[in-house]
């Protein structure tokens, strides 16, 4: 008799323990480098959100400095869930409008719809973002929190040097879909947690509709391949889409370069990042000491 | 019938064991004895005759190339002075040893009123998944008992992955242990899921197995901090001989766990459970000695067309 086929599920967690051990990696990262201060890139999302709700539990509001950085085409509502969340967390806030910012840059690229050219805007856009947080940082004496989740980094779905840029990622290891349990517990509001995913780079766009499948189905692909090393075929057995699994074990594999620092041509006896190996935080690397 | 118990007979004895769940600074040994010397009054104030620190105290875990800049001889004097702090008792510490020999070991030192007692240099680095320690530190090459005298006897001490590999603690029990003592710095995966929970079960039912196995107490002391994405679980466990829970720890915050142990407990258990005392250790060594011989190649007795046994070989022929 053949064997029943294997699930597939979502990865499940506790919401609670992770709050507790995420809190305790950011409290632990500031108090290693010498800081008290976070700052933070709000977009209204759910990720952002979720960043700055964990950063609140691990430092008093007044050391959180979330920036809300629009651009002429960002959608109002997002702007109105990002002063919610403000007003929920007490945290500071400010609003830097990166329009004039990028304008000239996107001149440059030039006019044109094809998706080519969006990415190229939406990759100058999110850099721009990137200036702001780390020049903001500077002048709050403070390190940036990323907001990158597991799922858009596997998937490569991210600006390099961009959205991925920050001293700390508290939620690299979640993805979306637990994110979203994280954020319930966390107390986000329902309306940014049940609202549809956007990298609100240009108007209209969906995470979903661009990489093509629901957050869900793109999680337990991931979840089998990456946590669980399943193979594609095995996927498949158990009832996965073949094209959806070839397409998201080839772009894991497309996209390693963005999760690793750019390799260096070893040349001397001792190279940093190859056999120059440290921990980033040691004695001496604290700030003051 | 009315005979007077032999006068050799053990009193029961209360022996407190503290288990300091605490969280070392990476790197920083000077800084982490001073912790450790905090934590070391504290477990002294409960009545603690063993105080055990957690795997690497002295120094952090994720050291890649520190591991030179933070290794101390295991006669380093501050080892010493930091087990006078607490006198006539025992001191469990891990840290990172250089031998006379510039090896570099991940060792926990047995100390007594500023002396080491016993050294134990872990044998299973583990060095796949998230670890990588086989690349910075060499591996221990022995596992025996120490002997600490009246009323625990020997006690067995291992580092963290030792205890998953159950040919040490059975060994250490062979050799006379009543108590085993293993420091930890077990990081958190996947946590309160099912999986990190069945990681942490993992651990529990291996601890009391080998109770249970080895009718002997068993003492966990795992860390607790975050070193960079790594949250360190804690929960230090104080067991029975007969695997009963004596003290638990929380998961991830620092406290100082305490629990007393019946020596006695360990005397009625062997005799309920003589397990120890059933093994057949010449069998189980020639077994081995077989299937290390197998696996090189090399011949032997047990070879194909070899007689049944070496016994058998002996015996004389008709």
């Amino acid at each position: 008799m053949p064997a029943e086929p294997e699930s597939t599920p979502l990865p499940e967690l506790d919401p609670v323990q992770t709050i507790e051990v995420i809190a305790g990696f950011i409290r632990s990262q500031l108090e290693q480098t010498g800081f008290e201060r976070l700052v933070v890139g709000l977009s209204g999302g759910v990720d952002s959100t979720a960043a700055a709700f964990l950063a609140a539990r691990a430092v008093p509001a007044g050391n959180l400095l979330a920036v809300r950085m629009p651009y002429r085409t960002s959608s109002p509502d997002s702007e109105a869930d990002a002063q919610l969340v403000v007003e929920t967390l007490g945290c500071r806030t400010e609003r830097v409008d990166i329009t004039p910012m990028v304008e000239p840059m996107l001149q440059l690229i030039g006019p044109g719809d094809g998706p080519a050219l969006q990415v190229r805007r939406g990759n100058v856009m999110a850099r721009q973002r990137m200036i702001v947080l780390y020049d903001r940082s500077a002048a709050f004496d403070a390190l940036v929190l990323g907001t990158s989740n597991k799922t858009e980094v596997l998937l490569g779905y991210s600006t390099l040097h961009g959205d991925m840029a920050a001293a700390l990622q508290p939620i690299g290891d979640l993805y979306k879909s637990q994110l979203r349990s994280v954020a319930a517990a966390l107390g986000v509001p329902e309306r940014i947690i049940g609202k549809e995913p956007s990298a609100d780079l240009w108007p209209g766009q969906t995470d979903e509709s661009e990489l093509g499948a629901s957050y869900d189905d793109l999680d337990r692909i991931l979840f089998a391949l990456v946590d669980r090393r399943w193979t594609v075929d095995r996927c498949v057995g158990a009832g996965l889409e073949r094209r959806l699994v070839e397409w998201v074990a080839r772009r894991v594999a497309q996209t390693e370069f963005k999760r690793q620092p750019a390799p260096v041509a070893k040349i001397s006896l001792r190279t940093p990042g190859i056999d120059h190996l440290y921990p980033r935080r040691r004695p001496g690397s604290r700030r003051g000491s | 019938m009315g005979r007077p118990a032999p006068s050799h007979t053990p009193e029961r004895v209360r022996y407190t064991v503290a288990l300091a769940q605490l969280a070392p600074r990476l790197g920083e040994v000077d800084a982490n004895l001073e912790l450790a010397a905090g934590w070391l009054r504290r477990a002294v104030a409960e009545g603690a005759q063993l105080t055990a620190f957690p795997e690497l105290a002295l120094t952090g875990y994720l050291l890649s190339d520190l591991v030179p800049e933070v290794a101390i001889s295991a006669a380093d004097p501050r080892l010493a002075e930091l087990s006078r702090l607490a006198p006539g008792t025992l001191v469990a510490i891990g840290f990172v040893e250089e031998t006379d020999h510039h090896r570099y070991a991940n060792s926990a030192a047995l100390l007594r009123d500023g002396e080491l007692i016993g050294l134990h240099r872990k044998v299973f680095l583990p060095t796949y998944g998230l670890f990588d320690e086989g690349r910075f530190t060499r591996p221990g090459d022995r596992i025996r008992a120490i002997e600490v005298g009246e009323p625990m006897g020997r006690i067995g001490l291992s580092v963290c992955e030792d205890f998953w590999h159950a040919s040490l603690p059975m060994l250490q029990a062979q050799d006379g242990a009543s108590l085993l003592v293993n420091v930890a710095a077990g990081p958190a995966r996947a946590p309160g899921s099912a999986a990190g929970l069945r990681a942490i079960a993992g651990w529990h039912r291996m601890q009391d197995t080998y109770a249970l196995l080895g009718t002997v107490g068993i003492a966990f002391c795992n860390r607790v901090g975050n070193e960079e994405g790594l949250t360190f679980w804690g929960g230090s466990r104080l067991l029975g001989a007969d695997g009963s829970v004596l003290a638990e720890g929380p998961l991830y915050e620092e406290a100082l766990v305490v629990g007393a142990f019946e020596t006695d407990d360990v005397r009625m258990q062997r005799y309920q459970l003589p397990l120890l005392a059933d093994e057949r250790l010449e069998l189980v060594r020639r077994e081995i000695d077989r299937i290390i011989s197998e696996r090189a190649g090399l011949p032997g007795p047990w070879a194909p067309g070899a007689p049944e046994s070496p016994e058998s070989a002996d015996e004389p022929a008709g």
